[in-house]
């Protein structure tokens, strides 16, 4: 295993590379638009609550697979050419996010409405009130669960290698082809992947258990 | 708009509900082995026994934080390196059980830690044996709090079946790219028809698991 990864190390550290910035970029792009849905949802008018329930509903029960390949396959017969690395890290950033609104949702809806509440009657106006008094309590009990979302991106984004998107799972696949060992190779990559999910796994218990 | 019908045809529709049935039994098994195991192994992790319970948590931990594609790659083509040959469906139960087992384990050990710990000194100071309150007080409390995340992790497991695609097991996801490899004017609607059976089975799933919570008075 060792050898492997010394041998192909410029494509292992490539394919690593790829999966961070994927990884990093379908965050950043989740974030904002799971916070967009989230705050749908808990809208007061009852249509706007509708499509930010159906955006959910339908990205969270449908495979990312479907979703990427859609960009992939699908976007460029009838819109632009799009490159695998891009359609992966768009179809990551629409599935994540609908998983992200949960969470933002479950975490607004945990801070106690009586909140709200006493800070419209002092003269807030919603917008207002949410960005002042809701939002920062919210996002502490958001943390660990967004973490969490942050590892299963990561690992998600494996999904590139079904789109050609250079990450680390595409480069373990070459090099498996070429080596023909590779059971090494993927415990190689396998490796890799741990140096990422791993310390982030055991820092979100550790904030959890201090939160609780 | 013809293209759509002509994609719908009922050779195609038959030939997709074939991959359906696959993915659907895939799923279902993976579903039974991972329960088991990996409540077998959330106990386990729970009930503290010296050294295993530290070795188990970290093996779980491991195959927690891979990719579950890593984990099939590894069972289809790495395998055979070692010696064994799995075939695909084989190979795709193996990477599926072995994954959701560990995700599973998770979920039972932090349900079982959510019950207050007061219960079980309530129970063993009312003479119960430990495995007496185990049974009897702490998991039926703790059950009600494991289902809804173990339900959205059997749904994880329905959609990610889609990915043994790629060991060309006979699923849905492989026999709509089967279908739309023969003609491009199938595309469209087959990613439309993907969307839609899978979102029924996994919808149904969400669906049987809220029942299930009523009747349970959770």
């Amino acid at each position: 295993m060792i050898s492997i990864l010394v041998d192909h190390w410029p494509a292992f550290w490539s394919g690593f590379l790829f999966t961070l910035g994927s990884s990093i970029l379908a965050l950043i792009g989740s974030l904002i638009v799971g916070t967009v849905f989230a705050l749908l949802e808990i809208s007061e008018r009852k249509w706007v609550r509708i499509i930010g329930r159906v955006y959910v509903e339908i990205f969270r029960n449908i495979p990312l697979l479907v979703i990427t390949m859609f960009f992939y396959v699908v976007i460029p017969m009838f819109i632009a050419n799009v490159n695998g690395f891009t359609a992966g890290t768009i179809g990551l950033t629409i599935y994540t996010s609908a998983f992200i609104a949960e969470t933002i949702r479950a975490g607004i809806e945990a801070v106690d409405p009586g909140q709200m509440e006493a800070a419209r009657s002092n003269g807030l106006s919603y917008l207002q009130a949410m960005t002042h008094i809701v939002f920062p309590q919210a996002i502490k009990i958001t943390i660990p669960p967004l973490g969490n979302q942050f590892i299963n991106l990561v690992k998600n984004s494996s999904v590139l290698a079904f789109v050609a998107g250079f990450d680390l799972m595409y480069q373990g696949n070459l090099i498996a082809s070429t080596t023909f060992d590779t059971s090494n190779t993927y415990l190689a990559v396998g490796l890799l992947y741990l140096i990422l999910t791993l310390p982030l796994s055991y820092f979100m218990r550790y904030l959890e258990k201090k939160w609780a | 708009m013809s293209n759509f019908i002509q994609a719908y045809s009922w050779l195609n529709i038959r030939y997709l509900l074939e991959g359906l049935w696959i993915t659907v039994e895939i799923s279902a098994v993976s579903i039974v082995f991972s329960f088991i195991i990996g409540g077998l192994l959330g106990l386990l992790r729970y009930v503290k026994i010296k050294y295993l319970s530290a070795i188990v948590g970290f093996v779980i931990d491991i195959v927690r934080n891979l990719p579950l594609l890593l984990i099939l790659f590894f069972t289809f083509f790495g395998l055979p390196n070692i010696g064994i040959k799995p075939d695909a469906i084989m190979a795709a139960i193996l990477a599926m059980t072995v994954f959701e087992s560990a995700m599973v384990a998770e979920i039972i050990r932090s349900g079982i830690q959510a019950v207050d710990p007061g219960q079980m000194e309530a129970a063993r100071s009312n003479g119960m044996s430990y495995s007496q309150a185990m049974q009897h007080i702490i998991l039926p409390q703790a059950i009600k709090k494991m289902i809804p995340p173990l339900v959205s992790q059997f749904v994880s497991l329905i959609k990610d079946t889609s990915l043994a695609t790629i060991i060309m097991l006979p699923e849905l996801m492989y026999h709509a790219q089967i279908i739309y490899g023969q003609n491009t004017n199938y595309v469209l609607p087959m990613f439309l028809a993907l969307a839609v059976l899978y979102f029924i089975v996994c919808y149904a799933l969400s669906w049987l698991s809220r029942i299930l919570d009523r009747r349970l008075g959770a």
